[in-house]
């Protein structure tokens, strides 16, 4: 990248005017923290309706804490309630269960995840750092994957869970995900490539087979791109709804966002239990939110285009 | 950003590997095959076998539970006398329009401003949340903000005057309402991929602008876009491509109505298949669906020639 620093150390950001606040930088401040306000209040007004009594609710739509502050909806939602306190709040009262979703929906996206590094990271190598015939061409076919809209090929694979019996079962939540992902592979394979061949070669030379190398090298050297992939997986395996709604709506297995949908639709249709609904939208989203505390920033540095100049 | 030379060392990137060495690539692709063994596993049996499946399902009349015969081509037939279907392509491209009209222009927006004020990764991280939550969730938070009685926004409308507008529940509201809500989730997604393009294009380029005393906005206008075209024509593909396939949203808020006026055309198809065990027609309409998309990535990619980039 190409920098022209002339100026004063304090350029070391260039096209930013060290500091110095024209009308026009105020201005775009002013937008990007509209915008940040936008994106942030939804997250603040789950919280705050999550903490407030459903009964009083419609009394102060607009207050900006929580009506009559409560923890009932928190309490309901994890089955701590009784009916009697669950209805004087405006819940329902009915068994929610919300223990067993969530560890369903631990389970299916602990499996999914480690399945598609664990195995993305096998085939990346190879495709990567191994000489075999038809190498690129396999590769290609598997890129092809990422552009098919997934409706199209669960519909058959629906009737697969069906004809193998497995219908409601953790396996087939997890099994259309756990062998591959496309973008597993591609992500891994692009930072594969980027290894120095002499530590393989270093290897080699100690005798290691492809085998150990991956295993004793490769993989301590790449935890960071590995972690990385890992959190972009689990979030979408944690968000996943579509084909868990397919296959599993069953209580046993059903996951977070399964078990919110069906949640909504059996609120009544006039006066829904909002902070129930908040708080149970408010502890399915909070995994993924203190991942993203946690490892924010690998993250947001993972979003680019990696592979494309 | 990562394109690798082959070392001097390595042999070259494909091709058969050399004669001394052909017993240990023998062996080599052996453990290649191992490798990739899983992943060509799991594409064979729920990409390949499925898709071939679907295309099979199309031409039948299958329905779970009655004999299955082959009748050819009468779903396709059926396709275009459908006005259901039709119906929900319209409704899909008025959500695909809104949702990818509005959301293109913010992010560029966001992601010149994150680009030209801040390396902040806290403010890109802020800016990227909503992303990071699943669609029921994002879906049930707006249902309630929006709600027609009680919800947040008409309450501060009903201030004004204005209201109360059932956004969810109107015909000629839900659509938008959506489209607006998903704009909400995929803003910072979108920014952030923008963001990266930006950041690709050299420096210099703006430096030379200002000393010739060009202003942002012409700056934007005969730097950024032009040299963002091929960033903005994948992203394009990729938003526009994941727009037509809503329904977790529709799924979750309104079910299609009211009226069939957020029936998507995923949610058509689920409805067809697991509601009207008209499995054989929905395989029909997947398969338009799978069509449609990829003529749309094909031909966004020419117009906007991806691959060529000016910045040579």
């Amino acid at each position: 990248m190409v920098t022209v620093d002339t100026a004063a150390p304090s350029s070391r950001i260039p096209v930013r005017e060290a500091g110095r606040p024209t009308p026009g930088r105020v201005l775009a401040w002013a937008c990007l923290f509209v915008i940040i306000a936008i994106t942030l209040f939804p997250f603040y007004w789950m919280l705050r309706t999550a903490l407030s009594n459903g009964t009083v609710l419609a009394t102060a739509g607009t207050s900006w804490l929580p009506v009559d502050f409560t923890w009932g909806a928190f309490r309901r939602v994890l089955g701590l309630a009784t009916v009697e306190e669950a209805q004087a709040e405006g819940g329902t009262g009915a068994a929610v269960d919300f223990w067993v979703y969530l560890r369903n929906s631990v389970v299916v996206a602990g499996l999914i995840t480690a399945g598609q590094v664990f195995f993305g990271a096998l085939a990346a190598y190879a495709f990567a750092r191994m000489r075999w015939p038809g190498r690129d061409t396999v590769f290609f076919v598997i890129l092809i994957a990422l552009m098919v809209p997934p409706i199209f090929t669960q519909l058959p694979n629906f009737l697969l869970m069906r004809d193998l019996g497995i219908l409601n079962t953790y396996a087939a939540i997890v099994l259309p995900f756990l062998f591959m992902h496309p973008f597993a592979v591609f992500f891994l394979r692009q930072f594969f490539l980027g290894i120095s061949h002499e530590i393989e070669e270093a290897a080699r030379l100690d005798g290691a087979g492809h085998i150990r190398t991956f295993f004793r090298i490769i993989v301590p050297m790449s935890w960071g791109p590995i972690t990385t992939l890992a959190l972009l997986q689990y979030v979408q395996a944690w968000n996943e709804y579509f084909w868990p709604l397919l296959v599993g709506s069953e209580r046993s297995v059903r996951t977070l966002t399964v078990a919110l949908g069906v949640f909504r639709s059996q609120t009544p249709q006039g006066n829904p239990d909002w902070p129930g609904l908040m708080a149970a939208t408010l502890i399915a989203a909070l995994p993924v939110l203190l991942l993203f505390i946690a490892f924010g920033r690998k993250i947001v540095d993972s979003i680019g285009f990696s592979g494309i100049k | 950003m990562t394109t690798t030379a082959v070392p001097a060392t390595g042999a070259p990137a494909s091709g058969a590997p050399g004669i001394a060495r052909r017993t240990s690539g023998n062996r080599e692709t052996w453990v290649a095959l191992g490798f990739i063994f899983p992943t060509v596993f799991g594409f064979v049996v729920f990409y390949l076998w499925p898709s071939l499946r679907g295309l099979g399902l199309s031409l039948t009349d299958y329905r779970f539970f009655a004999d299955t015969s082959f009748v050819g081509l009468a779903n396709y037939q059926r396709l275009l006398g459908d006005e259901t279907f039709w119906n929900a392509m319209g409704v899909t491209v008025w959500y695909v329009v809104l949702n990818i009209g509005f959301q293109t222009v913010l992010a560029i927006g966001v992601a010149v401003l994150l680009h030209r004020l801040t390396r902040s990764v806290v403010i890109r991280g802020l800016v990227l949340m909503p992303y990071l939550v699943a669609n029921v969730v994002v879906a049930l938070v707006w249902f309630w903000m929006l709600d027609a009685q009680i919800g947040i926004l008409n309450q501060v409308l009903s201030w004004f005057g204005i209201g109360p507008i059932s956004f969810f529940g109107s015909e000629a509201w839900a659509i938008p309402t959506i489209a607006f809500v998903n704009t909400w989730r995929h803003l910072g997604y979108t920014a952030l991929l923008i963001f990266a393009g930006l950041v690709m294009i050299p420096r210099i380029f703006y430096e030379a602008a200002k000393i010739d005393g060009a202003s942002e906005w012409q700056m934007f206008r005969r730097i950024t876009l032009p040299l963002l075209r091929p960033v903005l024509a994948l992203v394009l593909v990729i938003t526009v491509v994941g727009s037509f396939q809503v329904f977790d949203t529709v799924a979750v808020t309104t079910a299609g109505g009211p009226a069939d006026a957020t029936r998507v055309i995923q949610y058509y198809i689920f409805d067809l298949a697991f509601q009207r065990l008209d499995y054989g027609y929905a395989s029909a309409v997947s398969v338009v669906l799978l069509v449609v998309l990829s003529v749309i990535a094909f031909v966004q990619l020419r117009l906007m020639r991806a691959n060529e980039s000016d910045l040579s």
